[in-house]
């Protein structure tokens, strides 16, 4: 594919990797916040040619991961009512709940659909007048345009038997968040670059500024994430922290106008909490009140579930750079994918699913040999 | 987040009002939403996330980034080699030597 | 469901709750097809159930593949299919031109498959109860002397030869099911698998095992392989032959060609003094020309599959979770 082949070249990658090591003087962590870029670097073994200095945090840019239990819970609580049928995103349906997942749901005779795109929710509303169709709306910056377009279209259509169960996310306030902590080690960000698509790059500045961070734009071949390390690596050695953009090709500085406009209209900023890391002020989306009517949070009364966490998970530690996850006490014993504690060894971008799979060749031997899977 | 893929756009119509394209990525065609990108063109090319284009590719900047990686090895042939030296000491090698029998590096 | 996925999670019901269950020395070797001993003669036998939906897809529908399946589980412990007996469940309600059209598939097939369907049932359960069609199919062969394909008898230094591109079913069923649908110009590779390795065990019988990487894919083929030997296997990721519409289908859906399923496609751990002749063989058979040589058996990390990638770098390539789900991030 025109964009994407262009970007595994394995000789320009080696061009990129010897500058990296050829500028790398001293340790450095960087923090990728996107879990496609995590995929990235995993499934391509990107880490292991990087120089030993530098090393890479696995962040909370994981939306499956990242969504609360509390959530999760209301979504399983919908999902199991006769009159329902509730789309979602694949990657969300073996995140846990409480006791359960949404295949288990399904399994038990609920209605649980994958779909690609929150389009095909409201066609699935269209074509079954009778159901209440509900679509799970999670995400960052990226995903919340389609799903505020699709709410934006049920209203313009009249499509009343639609609704949204909403736990969007917003990158920088989980930068900043992160940069607060006592404890962090961060000292630059690869930013998420479709995130970037979207809302440009015009809030990172003050955050680079304040927190003294370099932070890059980037991409998600194999090459774009060399590029946006290289580029980092490049400002740490020189004492810079600026905002840069290594991903051109598809993040201008003013992002997507119309999307944004649309973001404003459809939802307004709220608290949200993350999960296994709790509440960060003004990281999140929900409808706004115009749209109050498509909240499946109000049209199916589940405002009202709390649940708490799993203290045995420490997946809020992995997910800030905090813990890396072969370090927890419960990783490849009481938590695998299979049998997973908190979302982050669920989903394939999840830092400690990512541990999983490529340092089992290298970490703990001999606890991975206690799990029964493989 | 977010995994989105760069399409091509083939077709555009009119459809409940909405401005819907068959996009192509190389070879598979999916319905893609342009109402984020009511100007994109047949023949352009887009950023694709969930049934949506995103954002418009920019040929340009995408020659000009695999012209500097390009670039960047020249500096490098005088110097020698230092990235294969710390790969070597961490037991990886580009040429393959140690890996499957010739027929498996075509 | 996922315990129906070809995963870690049917790996663990077959051994934690079947195996033990039912007992018997053959059904513990856990093989595609079982061999058993009869009357002087090495027989495989083998059974399949076949769930799909949709129940027709581009390149087949579930009457190929209840032949085909079973066919080919056969054909994996080198037995060439001669009987197979054919199930059908109904659910109440299915158009009967709708099973007209599979039964005559089914048929074709095992013409094609030179196999005789030699006993059936048919059964109906309520509306609600089924997805329309579900069959199953059982099947017998004969395996010829000195032919002995079993994961125990890998060992390091065998190379691995897959007979050509990987993931087309997979993508082919993904293509038309409801809710992902997309345009491709990719057909199941749904085929009988039995002409391709009598050619192959025509160069020799000294084949250490044979897989067809249906459900999980290659990587669960690869993974039950290097368990069940304890050996580890080594892939050269880019030596792996996957068509640009599978690639692509799966960078849009977040998958990975290593973990969809095919139907017609084998992957062979052979011993490297034969590897040149069987590749040679396998090329010049239809169902074998794309035949690559993608990795080797090694003595490091024994039960584990690591593929080395493009880049120079590795990973770890685990047993699939359960059903393959597309991402979004």
């Amino acid at each position: 594919m025109k964009y994407i082949d262009e970007f595994h070249n394995p000789e320009l990658a080696r061009r990129l990797l010897d500058e990296i090591h050829s500028t790398v003087t001293r340790p450095w962590a960087l923090m990728e916040v996107c879990g496609g870029q995590t995929h990235t670097i995993i499934r391509h073994g990107i880490d292991q040619l990087l120089p030993e200095q530098v090393e890479l945090i696995h962040g909370p840019g994981c939306p499956v991961c990242v969504t609360p239990l509390e959530v999760i819970d209301k979504a399983l609580e919908i999902a199991s009512r006769p009159d329902v049928v509730f789309c979602s995103f694949g990657d969300m349906l073996r995140v846990p709940g409480t006791g359960r997942d949404l295949f288990q749901v399904r399994s038990e005779g609920g209605d649980v659909r994958v779909v690609y795109s929150p389009l095909d929710a409201l066609r699935i509303a269209q074509q079954n007048p009778d159901k209440q169709v509900v679509f799970f709306g999670i995400g960052f910056e990226t995903t919340a345009p389609p799903n505020a377009m699709t709410v934006y279209q049920a209203r313009r259509l009249g499509i009343r038997n639609f609704s949204l169960l909403v736990s969007h996310v917003r990158v920088p306030p989980a930068i900043e968040a992160i940069m607060r902590s006592p404890s962090c080690r961060v000292q630059a960000f690869l930013a998420a670059g479709h995130v970037c698509s979207v809302m440009g790059t015009g809030e990172y500045p003050e955050l680079a500024g304040r927190y003294r961070v370099p932070i890059v734009v980037t991409g998600f071949e194999p090459l774009d994430i060399l590029e946006g390390v290289r580029r980092t690596v490049l400002q740490l050695e020189r004492g810079e922290h600026t905002v840069d953009n290594a991903y051109p090709r598809a993040v201008r500085a003013e992002g997507n106008p119309a999307a944004k406009a649309m973001l404003e209209d459809v939802f307004e900023v709220t608290d949200r909490a993350w999960r296994g890391i709790g509440v960060i002020p003004q990281s999140g989306w929900r409808l706004s009140s115009r749209y109050r009517e498509f909240d499946a949070e109000h049209r199916f009364s589940v405002t009202g579930i709390r649940t708490l966490e799993p203290a045995a998970c420490r997946s809020g530690e992995v997910l800030q750079g905090l813990l890396k996850p072969h370090e927890c006490e419960a990783f490849g014993t009481a938590c695998t994918p299979r049998s997973p504690l908190g979302a982050t060894m669920v989903s394939s971008e999840g830092a400690c699913a990512a541990y999983y799979l490529y340092r089992r060749l290298d970490v703990a031997p001999a606890r991975m040999e206690a799990s029964p899977v493989g | 987040m977010c995994l989105a893929v760069p399409g091509r756009v083939l077709e555009i119509e009119e459809r409940d009002g909405t401005r819907m394209a068959s996009v192509d990525f190389g070879g598979v065609v999916k319905d893609v939403c342009l109402e984020y990108l009511p100007d994109l063109q047949v023949g352009e090319y887009a950023i694709v996330h969930v049934g949506f284009a995103l954002q418009r590719l920019d040929e340009e900047s995408a020659l000009r980034t695999l012209e500097l990686f390009a670039d960047l090895g020249m500096l490098q042939e005088e110097f020698g080699d230092p990235w294969a030296l710390a790969a070597e000491a961490q037991g990886h090698s580009w040429s393959d030597e140690d890996g499957a029998p010739q027929e498996a590096r075509q | 469901m996922g315990h129906g996925g070809g995963g870690a999670m049917s790996a663990e019901l077959v051994q934690h709750i079947f195996a033990p269950a039912f007992g018997g020395e053959v059904l513990a070797q856990l093989g595609d097809a079982a061999a058993v001993t009869l009357g002087g003669a090495r027989l495989a036998f083998s059974t399949d159930s076949f769930v799909v939906r949709p129940l027709f897809f581009p390149g087949g529908c579930i009457g190929d593949l209840a032949v085909n399946g079973t066919v080919n589980d056969l054909a994996m412990s080198g037995a060439r299919a001669a009987y197979l007996s054919c199930g059908f469940i109904l659910e109440e309600g299915v158009e009967m031109p709708v099973v007209a059209r599979i039964a005559q598939a089914l048929g074709d097939a095992a013409r094609a498959a030179g196999v005789e369907v030699a006993t059936g049932d048919t059964k109906v359960v309520e509306s609600g109860h089924g997805d329309g069609v579900y069959i199953n199919t059982a099947g017998i062969g004969l395996i010829p002397a000195g032919v002995d394909l079993r994961p125990q008898r890998v060992v390091p230094g065998d190379v691995v030869i897959v007979s050509g591109d990987i993931g087309v079913h997979g993508v082919a069923i993904m293509s038309v099911r409801e809710g992902l649908e997309f345009g491709v110009a990719i057909q199941s590779d749904c085929a009988p698998l039995g002409g391709l390795v009598d050619a192959m065990l025509a160069v020799t019988p000294d084949l250490h095992v044979l897989r067809d990487p249906t459900r999980g894919g290659l990587a669960a083929s690869l993974n039950e392989i290097a368990a069940a030997s304890g050996t580890g296997v080594v892939v050269q990721e880019r030596s792996v032959p996957v068509p640009d519409g599978v690639a692509n289908a799966c960078a849009i859906l977040g998958l990975d060609p290593m973990y969809v399923a095919n139907e017609g496609k084998l992957v062979a751990f052979v011993p490297r003094e034969h590897a040149d002749a069987v590749l040679a063989a396998m090329r010049a058979h239809p169902l074998g020309a794309a035949a690559r040589v993608i990795g080797e058996a090694v003595p490091d990390h024994p039960g584990m599959v690591v593929a080395r990638t493009a880049l120079g770098g590795t990973r770890v390539v685990d047993l699939p979770i359960g059903e393959q789900l597309p991402r979004i991030c």
